[in-house]
């Protein structure tokens, strides 16, 4: 007996069905850590003094990133292996919408801490992990191969890698988790002095964020500077918010929280649906690979034809 | 006596105006103004610490620079807070005279005075390029140091060979450091140097009988400590990126940083942007009456890196102005790559299209 | 294994040879130039284009050229269709070459490669990675691999109890080596998916993985084919034709089914417009598409499909519109959106080019010491 091609093309087309039928397989439980920590960015309060920048090299020990000009300054202009946050400034150019009442603002980049960071999805090492306490995604170079798979995966491209060395790493923000064993907060948020960078628990930073949206503009109201738990306050008049907390959201949420006067895609940040791309991956490779049944049913089909039909 | 009066007397000041300056010589120090009463114990006491001054290879402009305070004037504070035993420029006496004092003067306060010298020290051909009273310097040097309480070097000759010791170095200039191996030497570069900063120095010697905190080239930490970049007060215009592109264009009449103008600032230690100079208000340093700082403080900057060199900036930090959201990168394509990727595809179409060829022909035989 | 497969008996230093054997030369130098100064100093990646022409042509096409033992295999062991099996052996030791040195281009292109081994240890696996599933599925495979091609050496070397002990459980070994690159060759679809938008729509889809397997498979009978009008060409051996029209026939199938599902997809995503969008993306997206639809066209007729020239051409076609299809999966079809750029440096392609002459090379040498061609029962010519 042999089989026909017609049989064979079957067989391959119900592959194909199981293959589809996993993008809607399963739903995984990704929620927010109990005590997830994270920062509030709220760009309407910063002014773009940097000195986020400048208290996370000294706390994380990095060198100066002089890329982009003369050498002069520590202006990265992306994020990179010596620069774990990058304060970016958009300008209004000539040729867009006048009537645009906000002229220019800032965004701070870091990584974002994902509820379901792909990066942690996509590592086959298990190199980049999530804090199953504070949600804080962090690197371990012990594991790390290298592949820099977690780059591929990452939808705010924040891991970065030393290209430039023989025995390089991954670099990424880890929210200063060297510095939460002695009591000390990140140090963007420890020396922002606006209160622009925020930090604390993501369930305080969320409260806030929604009062701040909720806030009229034009009124000279208190902001939570520093840590949110500390209660020291900075007064500043309200500007006039995007009606979204991004990262609320954004593929499954983030622990960081940006708010913006700009829309945030002017900013470089992408509108992104609420399923995060680590899901669908992942639903596809459990359904495949739950158990190892499929893989094995499929040996199990393949021994009996080719013993049966070897020479 | 008391004290009010003898001070009067011999400062020719009023109690009130000496009490401020020991405040501000406290602060200068880096010290709280609470030990303003114990520096004003120091300098009023009664044995004046005796003092010898030498000269080396020099100009006397450190002597020069140290005659210009006048708050109180440094006259005063030479003359009779200190026994100035021996000072070749202010010396009424001379010949063996003066030899004569400085000699008794050593002998009798023997690891009690004050030693302190202006001017690089040759070695070159025995130390013959610099002889007072026949005698050669390094010669002087070498015999009276390890004598000395304590080791003064004044101004960028004493401390490192200065403006002599630049390339050829005919002469052998060396500082003093380098001759007296064995025993700390103060340095306080500049040229000339700040007379606070050796008056600070001094005076915290006298109070607290012992040297200040010193940097790793032996430069009190209180005036040596942070980069002129550091404190200058056209830093703004460095953050921002406005630089005068020459002297008297209208960046540099803007007073714009001068950085491009070959300010060593950045890689140059020294208070000059807090202290200044003269006492005659804002503005009374190099910075800023408008021409680049030169380094005279820094061994190796000063009279070695040119004038309008550009200094190399050590640690950057971030620019006033940050980047935009998107910052396009350079292409990378090159010529070689653009070839060798053409010459592969070309070589893989070329050889298949050859064997098709050939299949072709074969099949039709 | 089989009685019917003999060594060409030409000289094995020829003026090609050494022609390959300088590009090996200097992407060697490269090589050592990467392990000691870093990935930097010879490769343009960069933190937006984390994975180069390495990855993209090292490895993802280049195991789907090596896609013709698995592509084989299939025909021949599960469709039972055994008149091919005299293709099975060379099909086999290219695939066997094309995975070990994809393996050895991962090497240099992981950044942490004295680590390597923890992806083999279980406290380190993430079992949600596609990457480990496709890093352990290729692993294995290689070695699967040369265990297939083993009775060859044996064969050659004399060895008749192993090489017994070797026939009788190569069953398994033979189904091992057609489920692991259908489970690999998918995922290296799907490992694409988690960049979301980062991939254009134009490939981001959800039916990657199927569609990479589709590609495999064309892309291993189409090298089948490939190599065998090229041997016979190159080493004046006597017409496989016959065969390689009927297999031609077979890739065709599998091109058809490429085809149907990567435009239903396309158009059920709404996605096909910007096809028309004269951007780099979408000019190459209609290159990449135009080559197999040309190739598809082309074997339609089975009359037609006899002729060297045109399986020859089909299979060609094949190659370049289903590799390209990878390629801009991995390569142009992504942008981070970040202002990034990647063109691979002149180094960086030396180094691919000399892992392609690597391979040539040991195909000459292989094929002219070891019994891996077809025996034609008389001494060949000499090239």
């Amino acid at each position: 007996m042999s089989l026909s091609r017609r049989d064979v093309l079957k067989g391959a087309a119900c592959t194909g069905l199981v293959l589809a039928s996993g993008v809607n397989a399963q739903a995984r439980d990704k929620t927010l850590p109990p005590a997830a920590l994270g920062i509030l960015y709220d760009a309407t309060l910063c002014i773009g003094c940097q000195a986020c920048m400048s208290g996370c090299k000294r706390a994380n020990k990095l060198e100066p990133d002089p890329s982009g000009n003369e050498s002069l300054w520590d202006n990265p202009t992306e994020l990179s292996t010596k620069s774990l946050t990058v304060i970016k400034q958009y300008r209004q150019n000539e040729t867009e919408d006048k009537a645009q009442t906000v002229k220019s603002g800032f965004i701070k980049r870091q990584c974002m801490h994902c509820v379901d960071p792909a990066c942690v999805s996509a590592c086959p090492v298990s190199a980049m992990q999530k804090d199953p306490a504070t949600g804080i995604v962090t690197y371990n170079k012990k594991a790390c191969i290298g592949c820099r798979y977690c780059q591929i995966a990452c939808p705010y491209n924040v891991p970065t890698f030393e290209f430039d060395k023989p025995f390089p790493q991954i670099v990424k923000c880890q929210l200063c988790d060297h510095l939460l064993a002695k009591g000390d907060i990140a140090a963007c948020c420890q020396v922002c002095p606006t209160g622009a960078s925020l930090y604390g628990p993501v369930e305080l930073l969320k409260e806030e964020a929604k009062r701040r949206l909720a806030l009229p503009e034009g009124q000279v109201a208190l902001f939570p500077a520093n840590d949110i738990r500390t209660g020291r306050t900075v007064s500043h008049t309200t500007a006039e918010y995007q009606q979204h907390i991004y990262g609320e959201k954004e593929l499954g949420g983030t622990q960081v929280l940006l708010l913006s006067s700009l829309p945030f895609a002017k900013l470089g940040l992408q509108d992104l649906p609420e399923e995060s791309y680590a899901g669908v991956s992942e639903n596809i490779q459990h359904t495949l690979y739950k158990g190892m049944i499929l893989p094995m049913a499929l040996l199990a089909g393949l021994l009996y034809f080719v013993k049966r039909n070897e020479r | 006596m008391r004290e009010r009066d003898i001070i009067t007397q011999r400062l020719g000041i009023s109690r009130r105006d000496f009490m401020k300056f020991c405040s501000a010589t406290a602060v200068a120090m880096g010290l709280d103004a609470s030990f303003a009463p114990q520096i004003a114990q120091a300098i009023t006491a009664a044995r004046r610490p005796p003092v010898i001054w030498l000269h080396g290879q020099e100009c006397t402009g450190c002597t020069e620079t140290l005659l210009r305070p006048s708050h109180p004037t440094l006259d005063h504070l030479i003359l009779d807070l200190i026994s100035l035993d021996y000072h070749e420029t202010l010396c009424a006496g001379g010949g063996h005279q003066a030899e004569q004092v400085m000699h008794q003067s050593i002998k009798e306060n023997e690891g009690k005075f004050i030693l302190v010298i202006e001017g690089a020290v040759p070695v070159k051909d025995g130390g013959v390029y610099c002889q007072v009273g026949g005698k050669p310097f390094v010669d002087t040097v070498r015999e009276i140091g390890p004598k000395a309480a304590a080791v003064i070097a004044i101004g960028s000759c004493a401390s490192w060979g200065g403006i002599q010791a630049a390339a050829p170095n005919p002469t052998g200039a060396t500082g003093v450091p380098a001759i007296l191996k064995e025993q700390t030497v103060v340095t306080i570069p500049g040229c000339p140097p700040n007379a606070q900063n050796f008056l600070s120095t001094v005076i915290y010697f006298l109070t607290f009988n012992k040297l200040p905190a010193l940097d790793s080239k032996n430069r009190p930490l209180f005036a040596y400590g942070r980069l002129i970049h550091e404190n200058c007060e056209r830093r703004p215009h460095f953050d921002a990126g406005r630089f005068a592109g020459a002297f008297g264009d209208a960046g540099h009449r803007l007073g714009y940083c001068l950085f491009k103008l070959g300010c060593k600032g950045p890689v140059t230690h020294a208070n000059c942007p807090i202290q200044l100079f003269c006492e005659v208000g804002s503005g009374a340093w190099p910075v800023g009456t408008g021409h680049p700082c030169f380094g005279c403080t820094e061994e190796g900057v000063g009279f070695n890196t040119p004038l309008f060199t550009q200094a190399k900036i050590t640690i950057p930090t971030p620019a006033a102005t940050p980047p935009p959201i998107t910052t396009e990168q350079e292409s990378q394509v090159t010529p070689l790559a653009t070839t060798l990727t053409g010459a592969a595809v070309g070589v893989a179409v070329g050889a298949a299209m050859m064997a098709g060829k050939k299949a072709t022909s074969e099949d039709e035989e | 294994m089989s009685p019917k497969s003999a060594p060409l008996s030409s000289r094995i230093f020829t003026w090609q040879f050494a022609f390959f054997l300088l590009i090996a030369c200097c992407a060697t130098f490269f090589i050592v130039k990467r392990f000691i100064f870093g990935i930097g100093s010879v490769a343009n990646m960069n933190n937006g284009y984390p994975f180069g022409i390495w990855i993209a042509l090292d490895v993802v096409v280049g195991t789907a050229l090596g896609c013709g033992g698995y592509a084989m295999a299939l025909l021949v062991y599960v469709a039972n269709r055994g008149q091919y099996h005299p293709l099975v052996r060379p099909a086999l030791m290219a695939s066997a070459f094309g995975y070990s040195l994809a393996g050895l281009s991962v090497v240099f292109d992981i950044g942490r490669y004295w680590q390597m081994y923890n992806m083999f240890l279980p406290q380190y696996m993430n079992l949600n990675s596609v990457m480990l599933e496709v890093g352990l599925c290729i692993a294995t495979y290689t070695t699967v691999l040369w265990i297939e091609f083993a009775p060859t050496f044996l064969e050659r070397f004399g060895l008749k109890a192993p090489l017994k002990t070797l026939s009788k459980m190569l069953f398994i070994f033979i189904a091992l080596g057609v489920l692991l690159p259908t489970m690999h060759q998918s995922s290296m679809g799907t490992l694409m998916i988690i960049a979301g938008y980062k991939l254009s729509p134009l490939w981001q889809t959800t039916w990657l993985p199927l569609l990479f397997l589709f590609s495999a498979l064309c892309m291993g009978y189409a090298i089948v084919i490939f190599e065998g009008v090229l041997s016979q060409t190159g080493f004046k051996r006597p017409s496989e034709a016959p065969m390689l029209a009927k297999i031609s026939r077979v890739m065709n199938w599998c091109l058809g089914l490429f085809i149907g599902l990567r435009f239903f997809d396309l158009f059920t995503r709404d996605a096909f417009g910007l096809a028309f969008t004269g951007t780099t993306q979408a000019n190459l997206f209609l290159l990449e598409n135009g080559l197999l639809l040309a190739a598809f066209i082309l074997l339609l007729s089975p009359a037609l499909c006899k002729k060297p020239a045109i399986h020859f051409l089909g299979g060609c076609f094949v190659l370049a519109g289903s590799g390209l299809f990878r390629f801009n999966t991995y390569i142009t079809g992504f942008d981070p959106l970040t202002g990034h750029t990647y063109f691979p440096a002149a180094s960086e392609i030396t180094i691919t080019l000399g892992i392609v002459a690597i391979e040539i090379m040991a195909y000459l040498i292989f094929v002219k010491t070891l019994p891996v061609l077809p025996s034609i029962g008389k001494e060949p010519h000499k090239i």
